[in-house]
């Protein structure tokens, strides 16, 4: 947008006065382009999803014939026999068991980690911290190809355990960090106090510092959460027994044995199914899970 | 508050530390050693071999073919999302109207809806949606090409993923495709925290959208997209592009090596070749790569921090 000196003039003197018809109507072209452009990606981000959800009711046959159209009418079997025959029902309560152990493992491991490093002074702190936080611009790959046999030789390898073990491993450094920065914003006399009357440093953690941290292990345990719940690379490589398979590689492991199956129409029905649950929970805690998500990259 | 410090912190720290060293920082120093053996990963003999591993990573073609692709999902990825973003989060935060006795900058009407709808993919799995993209490419009865047969461009057809010279910029589409709401409400964020009478200022000075946004917006931003920038390229160098270019693409990796990454490339020799030592020699260019990105982007953009 050009200016010309009178406009500037005429705004400086009076703050308060109706644009120049020039500059507003100019203003109203670029507002319908704005508008216009964050439609547009609205509908492509809302699009595919729609797609996918249509496409869960049609059956086979149409889905290649016709993607666009319509399903001629609501076939719900296809739900029923992801949910039984495709295994759904055992992948979700794989997820489940990792996910909620890892979360809780996670939280409690971490909380620990990072109030130690951000209360105490000791010989090491800083060494251990950075320890911790290095493991987040470290490629994971790396590290994978000798865990795989670290995890073998435990006795781990395709058992959920050892896949919550690892799990809580790989979200320490993320979580260290977030919470080592929240324990240190958190006041000391409260602490102090517990500890004049009698507390031991364990309680006092436990009784008072916990439920203080609370707005952080809110951020922190949906961040993991999603994480966790999403992770892809880490079952692929440690978690290979089918029976023990987790909803991103069961459904990825679906899609392959499609190939010569052809129930394409209940691998539809699967993805929706693993999709929705995480969306609605993003649309009923929207503030929380955008809060607990930008927390990593906004420190 | 000495009483029975050290056996607390010994006693806190223990269990974390503990799995922390044996199954993240073990097996990097492991990893490290062994891309100086012969080690395969099937058997437990394995002797030293000095460098030979590096020698053959230099005569590697597809390993040069890895390097590049990740190198571009290093930088062009986060480069395309990011400008998108930002034009996105300027547009619901400060492209609104100027209306009458309105404050000075507002959203456009509807900017919660957006930033809602904007982050939808941000809480899939990447592996889903990856899913979801393949059948969309598929070329004979994929929704892009019936949409493209639909609107009357039944000339354009193209193979998508089985095009050797599109394979990779579909992978990146989608990679786009659903990180961009990330950043558009990251940055959305910081636009709120700019103090009103900045833009109102910028105003009084008769300065434009366009010139508000190099001059005011960005500068005040820079520390976010800079942070944003090394977070999503560590991200796309590892789990990201292994997800998407594992699960969409053929071969995986193909059509003729099109699409391969470092992270593919790794994942490959271990489990598929047997080569777990050569495997981990490209793991360890892939952390020399990830650490440099890293380097190179803080360096670049450090500029005076501004404060507000």
């Amino acid at each position: 947008m050009t200016t010309t000196e009178s406009d500037v003039t005429v705004t400086k003197v009076e703050p308060a006065a109706p644009e120049p018809p020039r500059a507003k109507r100019e203003g109203g072209v670029l507002n319908a382009f704005s508008h216009g452009i964050l439609i547009i990606w609205a509908v492509m981000v809302v699009t595919p999803l729609l797609w996918a959800v249509m496409t869960s009711f049609k059956d086979d046959r149409s889905i290649f014939s016709s993607p666009w159209a319509l399903p001629d009418k609501l076939h719900f079997d296809n739900w029923s026999r992801a949910w039984t025959q495709a295994n759904m029902s055992d992948y979700f309560l794989n997820t489940i068991l990792v996910v909620g152990g890892s979360l809780i493992g996670t939280l409690v491991l971490g909380s620990m980690a990072a109030y130690v490093l951000a209360r105490f002074d000791f010989p090491g702190n800083r060494f251990i911290y950075y320890l911790f936080i290095g493991g987040m611009s470290f490629p994971i790959m790396l590290a994978l190809v000798p865990l795989f046999y670290v995890v073998n030789n435990m006795g781990l390898l395709n058992t959920i355990h050892g896949l919550i073990l690892v799990y809580i491993a790989y979200s320490l450094p993320f979580t260290v960090f977030f919470l080592t920065a929240f324990f240190r914003t958190l006041p000391t006399s409260v602490a102090e106090a517990a500890f004049v009357d009698g507390a031991s440093h364990t309680r006092t953690f436990f009784q008072i510092m916990l439920p203080m941290a609370k707005p952080g292990l809110i951020s922190v345990g949906i961040f993991n959460f999603l994480g966790q719940w999403n992770q892809y690379m880490l079952p692929t490589v440690l978690n290979t027994d089918p029976d023990k398979h987790v909803l991103t590689q069961g459904l990825v492991q679906l899609a392959v044995s499609q190939g010569y199956k052809g129930d394409w129409s209940g691998l539809f029905a699967g993805l929706v199914m693993a999709m929705l649950p995480v969306l609605a929970a993003y649309i009923v805690f929207q503030r929380q899970v955008v809060a607990g998500l930008t927390a990593g990259a906004l420190k | 508050m000495q009483h029975g410090k050290y056996r607390f912190i010994v006693g806190f720290l223990a269990l974390p530390l503990g799995l922390y060293a044996l199954f993240v920082v073990w097996p990097f120093v492991q990893s490290i050693y062994y891309s100086f053996t012969d080690w395969t990963g099937l058997s437990p003999e394995f002797k030293m071999v000095g460098l030979d591993n590096y020698r053959r990573m230099i005569h590697d073609d597809i390993f040069w073919k890895s390097l590049q692709h990740s190198l571009m999902f290093a930088v062009v990825l986060p480069l395309v999302t990011i400008s998108l973003a930002l034009f996105f989060a300027f547009m619901i935060n400060v492209g609104g109207r100027r209306r009458r006795g309105g404050p000075v900058v507002s959203g456009v009407r509807g900017s919660s809806f957006y930033k809602i709808v904007y982050f939808f993919p941000q809480v899939l799995s990447i592996a889903i949606v990856s899913l979801l993209f393949a059948f969309a490419y598929n070329p004979d009865s994929g929704a892009i090409n019936s949409l493209l047969r639909g609107i009357g461009l039944d000339g354009l057809q193209p193979l998508w993923l089985g095009d050797p010279s599109l394979a990779l910029w579909c992978v990146m589409a989608v990679l786009v495709w659903s990180t961009v709401g990330f950043f558009v409400v990251l940055f959305s964020a910081g636009m709120a925290s700019i103090p009103t009478d900045l833009y109102e200022a910028a105003l009084l000075d008769g300065a434009g959208r366009a010139t508000t946004f190099f001059r005011l917006t960005l500068p005040l931003l820079w520390d976010t997209v800079q942070s944003g920038w090394v977070y999503m390229g560590i991200l796309a160098l590892g789990a990201e592009s292994f997800a998407v270019v594992q699960i969409m693409t053929t071969g995986p990796g193909g059509p003729d090596y099109s699409t391969t990454v470092l992270v593919l490339y790794v994942y490959q020799k271990a489990f598929r070749d047997g080569q777990a030592a050569y495997a981990t020699t490209i793991g360890v260019a892939l952390l020399v790569v990830t650490l440099a990105f890293a380097a190179v982007v803080m360096r670049l953009g450090r500029r005076e921090r501004l404060e507000y």
